[in-house]
């Protein structure tokens, strides 16, 4: 069935956004994974409404999509501070917060 | 017109669009203050035109209710018409046919529903409202015009158009008002811009006091106004729902509530009450009538503009529009003499009495509209429906135009003075045209043949006396003398005699001057905004100091163009005039909209004010009233067969009275007007008041060339001789000591014994209750902090912060500070979740 076939792709990406950010050192990478996985997780959703029949799915879908803007400029305004800061974003080096 | 036959009412456009007429200076005011100041007119170009497109939808609006009253009657209207000259002895309606009942044209959405009750916003337009309509809009656009060059320079130019705007706003929300909500609406909307403006110079603090003075009087009675409402609504609402579909704020269902004979006289007579309370209020009758001549301190094209149509007839139009309620209320049908003729002739004398002893030009037209609005209010009083609405038509003209007059004389000629005695005198030939305007409007003023106040003035007076209320009569013909007699004063004092002081090219910077009288100051100087502080200093026209003055001087003359101080007095310029020569045109002949004693050599035809705006008493049945949707015409066939009781007029001597506010109208049908009755007009009767006014005008000018002009010795300084004429001159002077007994008495004995109680009560009941609860408490508190406190509680804490930092510790090393390891920790949690909301779910 098509919808499965959406799901499956949606799962493929989203493993693909986790490996990305656990794997990833850079934190510009890190942000696009992030964006891989709530675009995996739009896919979910638009494909649930098609199985459904209702729109709502894809209501959210604009939603999750304005938002993953705005986190992605939060984001990058962060990395942009922490590389004035150090000159570097590797984020294995940054463990300030460490307990 | 048989009234079997199917009569339907043409509507139109215009009239379905009423609410346009409000809406479109609704949305000028906030296009002026939003973007005003960018404007190369500073934003009078926006009220300018939406006060323009105002009057001509509500001239649209006048000329298809006049075809939609006239569609109602075709066929047999036109045999009441010139030609036939029927004369009014014979009743319109005979052998019991009535005239239909001219349904208004309401065009509303609901805003809000509850529980069945609707509130609508939109338009109800009837004779009434569409003529008060048209007024206003025409009103408010000349005094706009004028306002375009006597306030030029002001330094809250932009302010003051907005403001004025909106003040029209409200009145023409408050007029087409469908529901007592929407009268509310539009008449708070007036209060607030009447605060606003007769505080446009609130750096000086005379003037702020005024507006505050304002807004506060007709508070109370805007009390007034919302008990009433409720009173009504209770009073109506069920019957409303039962008969009409209605609810108990529509306008129409009170009306027709009130004469239905069902309704309860107790709500009808408080309902009454409290709504006359609101409009002696805003209309300034006889108690609280001290604010209006204290609004003069406003601009003076604010004073026409409120003193005219607006504000002041608000209070008038509410008792008119409402009158059902009053009719029955005060009991008006049976000749009872009403609270609201009681109060009308008060005003009507003591304002007039009043008008005497001002020296400021503007006040002498402030007690004359107080006196004015008496004559309204003893014509609703006494059932001369009629007449009192016209009376507001006519007297809007020229009592704007005497105070546009009154504001070119003080533009162009006494320096912003409108000081009488000290500033004026002798200008009839500095100002001709002004002179002319102002002389029609005072002959119109003081009802002289065939100016438009006779025709409306005269008209009550005669229907006073001839619906029984023969004293009335004689305070209304009173009220005249008086009138002409002030007016003889004012006109002498301004035109005539010698120049003196600012008229005569005289700058007087002394400071006594300054002090005494409150002047318009007009800070008419630099053309761009001043800082408040200098506005402030120049603010005085006639500054109190010299400096002051003179910067003040110079600033008007670059500005005017014109340098006219030095030429002393002068005709002002056309954008003062136009608007001053049309209302004067209008004063003149205004008054043949309705001229009863032609009726009965012209035939009824010519009476187009009782033909268009007076509703028809005529009983409808109930579901022919329909409320009309937006765009929607209203049908009314007058199906009914000439069984009804006829809206005979109740003028016919001994005759029974019968029909609309006298008999309950018939089981299904409701009466939305009384049968007011009408006036025989009688030559002796014309000649009476005619003859009173005259003899006033010989007596007062005789007495202002003796005592102004030659000074005789018998007359001038009568007051310091004579101990009574002293005595009633200070009582005058004083205002009768309202504002004395309003503020050091009423306001003094209400507020200090409450403060002091108050202040008793916190000290003696509070405080000790405070104190022993307090110590209470702590007693309770001591016994707990040693038992529970030290021994439960913080064994408590101390256990729970053992646990929390124990745990804390061990759970240390997770918290690397790798971003990647709390992303493996989310997602592997995230994981064995899923994992776990599978299981659970397949098993």
């Amino acid at each position: 069935m098509l919808a499965v076939n959406f799901l499956l792709l949606a799962a493929a990406l989203f493993c693909i956004g986790v490996y990305g950010v656990i794997a990833r050192r850079n934190a510009v990478m890190v942000l696009m994974s992030i964006e891989l996985i709530l675009n995996a997780v739009n896919l979910n959703l638009i494909a649930f409404a098609l199985m459904t029949g209702a729109v709502d799915g894809q209501v959210f879908a604009l939603y999750v999509i304005a938002i993953a803007a705005a986190e992605v400029g939060v984001g990058l305004a962060m990395v942009l501070m922490i590389y004035r800061n150090r000159k570097s974003i590797a984020l294995d080096e940054l463990s300030e917060m460490k307990g | 017109m048989l009234a079997a036959e199917a009569a339907e009412l043409s509507s139109g456009w215009f009239l379905e669009n009423a609410w346009l007429i409000a809406l479109i200076p609704g949305i000028g005011f906030a296009l002026i203050i939003g973007f005003g100041k960018h404007l190369p007119m500073k934003g009078s170009e926006i009220g300018l035109l939406s006060m323009f497109a105002s009057l001509v939808l509500a001239t649209g609006a006048a000329i298809q209710w006049v075809q939609r009253t006239n569609s109602a009657g075709e066929g047999g209207e036109e045999a009441f018409g010139i030609i036939n000259s029927i004369t009014r002895s014979i009743p319109r309606a005979t052998e019991g046919e009535a005239e239909p009942f001219i349904e208004p044209v309401v065009t509303s959405w609901v805003w809000w529903s509850n529980a069945n009750l609707e509130f609508g916003i939109g338009s109800s337009v009837n004779g009434l409202a569409v003529l008060l309509l048209w007024l206003v809009a025409f009103i408010s656009f000349f005094v706009q015009i004028f306002s375009l060059d006597y306030v030029r320079g002001d330094r809250r130019y932009t302010h003051f158009f907005a403001s004025i705007t909106l003040f029209s706003a409200g009145m023409l929300v408050m007029l087409m008002a469908e529901n007592m909500v929407q009268l509310i609406l539009g008449w708070e909307i007036m209060g607030l811009c009447s605060f606003l403006l007769i505080g446009h110079w609130w750096e000086e603090e005379a003037n702020s006091r005024a507006g505050l003075k304002a807004f506060l009087t007709v508070r109370v009675g805007d009390v007034g106004l919302l008990v009433g409402t409720a009173i009504l609504f209770f009073g109506a609402n069920a019957w409303a729902v039962d008969n009409l579909d209605s609810n108990g704020f529509n306008i129409g269902a009170i009306q027709a509530w009130a004469l239905s004979g069902e309704a309860n006289t107790q709500f009808l007579l408080w309902g009454a009450v409290a709504l006359f309370i609101a409009a002696i209020g805003k209309s300034g009758q006889f108690p609280l009538h001290t604010w209006l001549p204290d609004a003069m301190a406003g601009p003076t094209p604010v004073s026409s503009l409120l003193h005219s149509s607006t504000m002041v007839v608000a209070g008038v139009f509410l008792v008119a529009q409402v009158y059902p309620v009053f009719w029955q209320g005060f009991n008006i049908d049976g000749g009872g003499l009403s609270m609201i003729a009681i109060i009308g002739g008060i005003t009507i004398i003591i304002a007039a009495l009043l008008a005497f002893v001002q020296d400021d030009i503007k006040k002498v037209l402030a007690y004359s509209t107080v006196s004015q609005l008496g004559y309204m209010m003893l014509g609703l009083g006494t059932g001369a429906w009629l007449p009192a609405v016209f009376h507001i038509f006519t007297h809007a003209f020229f009592k704007c135009c005497l105070f546009l007059c009154a504001g070119s004389i003080s533009h162009s000629a006494s320096h912003h003075s409108f000081d009488m005695k000290k500033d004026m005198g002798g200008l009839r030939k500095k100002m001709p045209i002004t002179f002319a305007a102002w002389i029609v409007s005072t002959l119109a003023l003081t009802g002289v043949f065939p100016f438009a106040g006779f025709w409306s003035k005269d008209e009550i007076i005669d229907n006073v006396g001839s619906n029984g209320y023969d004293f009335l009569l004689w305070v209304g013909l009173g009220g005249a003398a008086l009138t002409a007699m002030y007016m003889t004063r004012a006109t002498y004092l301004t035109f005539f005699g010698e120049p003196r002081g600012a008229s005569a090219g005289e700058y007087h910077e002394d400071d006594e001057h300054a002090e005494e009288h409150e002047m318009e100051h007009i800070s008419v100087g630099a053309p761009e905004p001043r800082s408040l502080s200098s506005a402030a200093n120049t603010g005085h026209g006639v500054g109190d100091e010299g400096s002051a003055g003179d910067e003040s001087h110079g600033g008007h003359g670059a500005d005017d163009g014109s340098d006219h101080h030095d030429d002393g007095p002068h005709e002002s310029g056309p954008l003062l005039l136009i608007p001053i020569v049309v209302l004067a045109f209008f004063a003149l002949f205004a008054g043949l909209a309705n001229p009863t004693p032609l009726a009965s050599r012209f035939g009824e035809g010519i009476e187009s004010m009782k033909k268009y705006v007076e509703p028809r008493a005529t009983p409808v049945p109930f579901e022919e009233v329909i409320a009309a949707g937006p765009g929607e015409s209203i049908t009314i066939i007058d199906g009914r067969p000439s069984t009804t009781p006829s809206a005979e007029e109740g003028g016919e001597e001994g005759g029974e009275k019968s029909g609309c506010g006298f008999t309950a109208p018939e089981p299904g049908t409701a009466c939305f007007f009384p049968a007011v009755s009408h006036a025989e007009p009688k030559f002796t009767k014309i000649l009476l008041s005619l003859g009173v006014v005259a003899a006033a005008y010989a007596v007062a000018i005789a007495f202002n060339v003796s005592y102004y002009g030659r000074r005789n010795k018998h007359l001038v300084g009568l007051t310091d001789r004579s101990k009574v004429m002293r005595g009633g001159f200070l009582f005058l002077k004083n205002k009768y000591y309202l504002d004395y007994l309003y503020e050091n008495v009423i306001v003094r004995a209400i507020a200090h014994p409450i403060s002091k109680a108050t202040y008793w009560f916190n000290q003696h009941v509070l405080d000790a209750a405070v104190n022993d609860v307090g110590i209470g408490a702590r007693k309770t508190g001591e016994w707990v902090y040693d038992n529970i406190d030290q021994k439960v509680v913080d064994g408590a804490v101390d256990g729970s912060g053992r646990i929390a930092s124990e745990s804390g510790r061990g759970l240390q090393p997770t918290q690397s500070g790798k971003v990647s390891q709390y992303g493996a920790l989310l997602f592997g949690a995230a994981a064995v979740g899923a994992i776990v909301l599978v299981l659970v779910n397949v098993s």
